[in-house]
């Protein structure tokens, strides 16, 4: 059983929602990303999504872009965010990482390279946001072969015949974008959200992740709700932007942010138990 | 090998995914997939229907003044002692360019599937003025996304937007250019995705954008044909044509692929010199890797980040190539080459004072490359120049480098 569907599983057993942090690798500074990692994990993460930094991040809103372009003007490669998860493993073997990113850099490595350099650092999953179900056979058989769970995504607009597509190739959870959007755009409607939940979950046994729209202890709550994990990125990346030049109070700003989500999530699932 | 391959080349290409061999295919994310197929089965659907060519047919007549005219250069092909040369005339296309043909059929086809609202990305702002054109005539809403540095360069079509009811989006990020200008296009897409029809102004994109706009765009490459058979009975020796996304040139090359006696040759923007590494020349100097939708050969480093583009022509400016063109590529039908910014100044000042037509800074890339392959061939062979725009557009760019400002 991979480290993501262990993770769940033991989630189940206490009856708790797993809450996902996105951040970009590298942002604003190379050496601020790993600390910024355990401090998370210290703040309730569950599972980390961790961006691979784009030049085009074109499903991305602007505050996820600028992300992209303070690491890049750092030149942090994808063998750097690598490295990264490499060095976070050195104190963490538990919490799972999933890669997130775009196509293009994981193509440049060539899939076989990454799939190998991604194992040996530790990557538990990969979600390539370009790449839906019909481009990724070759991607997914490389990613089986060393074990990496392949992410997919269901939106809105997915029908009810695709999302039994997506649910076949499915690896670890589906995530589930909960607005037509980019990220950090609006906020999401959660009766709405609710019913594509049920629809899918009449395709998939995997757990199933809800993000984009989540900015707050209320909404991570309301998410919680009807999900098995709460994603959320944009809020945190944003708290980041905030403290670009206040490096020192940075893994603590962000975690603080996290840890009220955590602690809405928990009320709500002790309630509901 | 070759033959073998055009002889498939019509039946298979793209296949049913959208792939030209490696290339192609359809590269987005989730949100969006349900409308691009909703878009290749709307294609599907009136791509032959007789009603559908119809209205096209009349409004590329009437509307845009086809067929264009094709033109024997006398005086420069003599001055080159080679080849006789004929230009393609879609510089006297409504609107200036050959962009219209594509957007007429494409703001068809909105209208047919009920979306109201037109979105588009602009280099040059060609496509944008050709978009949001066929918008006004058609009362639909349009938004033109443009890179900041190309608003700054391309003012004037900016304006032309504006009049004709467009709204012009600066777009901030990145490299401020078209690349950027896709990526807020494709944004605005996936969060209006229910109402809105995203015009793509060239041979890339996720299936079915290459292919369809190929298919809009080929009506030059038939003109051509047809009217070399005319005027001189035979089929020219070569076609040449200057390619940022390439649906200039894949419109004039598509109906000569299986006619393998004339070359094609497509010409790049070497910019300041592929040397340099300013260019924007990923046929000449990428490698293949996934961006807007599709796979193709892309100008990026070595680790798979796109890197910014030099051309003097906002419409070559674009580190991307339609992936049918890294097909022809890999597969030998056409040649691909590159000409720098001077020699595309030399050419458009030389046609210019020996033809008396002012040419796009983007068709004179193509030029500049017939300058040096005219005298190669000899007085019996013919080839045609793809005269993609017009040079009103540049005429603050050229100014500029004379030390002239407006």
């Amino acid at each position: 059983m991979s480290r993501i569907s262990q993770c769940f599983e033991s989630l189940k057993t206490d009856g708790q929602t797993a809450l996902i942090p996105y951040v970009t690798a590298g942002d604003p500074e190379p050496w601020v990303t790993v600390p910024l990692l355990h401090a998370l994990v210290d703040a309730g993460a569950d599972i980390i999504e961790l961006g691979i930094p784009f030049s085009d991040p074109m499903c991305d809103g602007p505050v996820i872009q600028k992300a992209c372009e303070r690491a890049l003007k750092n030149d942090v490669s994808i063998k750097q965010v690598l490295k990264m998860v490499k060095k976070f493993r050195e104190k963490n073997k538990e919490t799972p990482i999933v890669l997130m990113g775009y196509a293009n850099p994981i193509e440049a490595m060539g899939y076989q390279n990454f799939a190998e350099m991604a194992k040996d650092a530790g990557v538990d999953g990969v979600l390539t946001v370009d790449v839906p179900p019909e481009e990724s056979d070759e991607f997914r058989q490389i990613m089986d072969e060393h074990e990496i769970d392949t992410i997919y995504l269901v939106a809105p607009t997915t029908s009810a015949e695709r999302m039994k597509t997506i649910a076949s190739f499915a690896r670890g959870f589906i995530y589930y974008v909960s607005i037509k959007g980019v990220t950090g755009a609006a906020a999401l409607d959660v009766s709405e959200v609710s019913q594509k939940l049920s629809q899918l979950r009449e395709t998939t046994q995997l757990p199933l992740g809800v993000g984009f729209g989540i900015r707050d202890g209320k909404s991570a709550a309301a998410v919680s709700e009807i999900a098995d994990a709460v994603v959320v990125g944009s809020t945190l990346v944003r708290c980041i932007e905030e403290h670009a030049d206040k490096l020192d109070e940075l893994p603590a700003a962000v975690a603080g942010l996290l840890a009220e989500m955590r602690h809405a999530i928990n009320a709500r699932d002790l309630a509901s138990a | 090998m070759l033959e073998q391959h055009i002889h498939d080349y019509f039946n298979n290409f793209p296949d049913s995914r959208g792939h030209f061999g490696p290339y192609g295919g359809r590269f987005v994310g989730e949100t969006l997939m349900g409308a691009i197929y909703e878009l290749e089965q709307a294609y599907q659907q009136y791509r032959d229907d007789p009603e559908f060519l119809a209205e096209m047919d009349k409004d590329l007549s009437t509307f845009v003044g086809r067929p264009s005219p094709l033109y024997l250069a006398e005086n420069w092909s003599q001055k080159l002692g080679g080849a006789q040369i004929y230009l393609k005339r879609e510089d006297l296309n409504h609107t200036g360019a050959h962009k219209v043909n594509n957007t007429i059929g494409q703001a068809l086809l909105a209208k047919r599937m009920g979306k109201n609202r037109i979105i588009a990305e602009t280099g040059a702002g060609q496509h944008g003025v050709a978009t949001a054109t066929v918008a006004a005539r058609l009362g639909m809403e349009c938004v033109v996304y443009m890179g900041a540095e190309d608003v700054e360069r391309q003012a004037q079509n900016v304006y032309r937007m504006k009049l004709l009811g467009a709204q012009v989006v600066p777009v901030e990020s990145g490299s401020r250019t078209l690349k950027d200008a896709l990526n807020e296009a494709l944004r605005d897409w996936v969060t209006n995705v229910d109402d809105t029809f995203y015009i793509i102004g060239t041979v890339a994109g996720p299936h079915p954008y290459p292919a369809m706009v190929r298919d809009f765009q080929s009506v030059i490459g038939r003109e051509a044909k047809q009217q070399m058979m005319d005027k001189t009975g035979k089929l020219p020796d070569a076609l040449v044509a200057c390619i940022g996304g390439g649906s200039n040139a894949i419109g004039l090359f598509y109906p000569f692929i299986e006619d393998e006696s004339v070359a094609m040759y497509g010409v790049e923007g070497a910019g300041h010199g592929i040397e340099t590494g300013q260019h924007s020349a990923p046929l000449s100097a990428g490698v293949p890797g996934v961006l807007h939708g599709n796979r193709t050969y892309l100008m990026q480093d070595e680790n798979g980040e796109i890197i910014e583009t030099h051309s003097i022509s906002a419409g070559l400016d674009y580190p991307g190539v339609g992936p049918e063109h890294a097909w022809l590529k890999d597969i030998g039908r056409a040649n691909y080459v590159s000409v720098t910014d001077d020699e595309a100044l030399a050419a458009f000042h030389e046609l210019t004072r020996t033809e008396g037509i002012i040419p796009a800074l983007e068709s004179s890339h193509a030029l500049a490359y017939v300058s040096k392959l005219a005298p190669t061939m000899s007085k019996d062979q013919s080839l045609v120049i793809n005269l993609s725009g017009r040079g009103d557009k540049d005429m603050h760019t050229v100014a500029a480098m004379a030390g002239l400002n407006f």
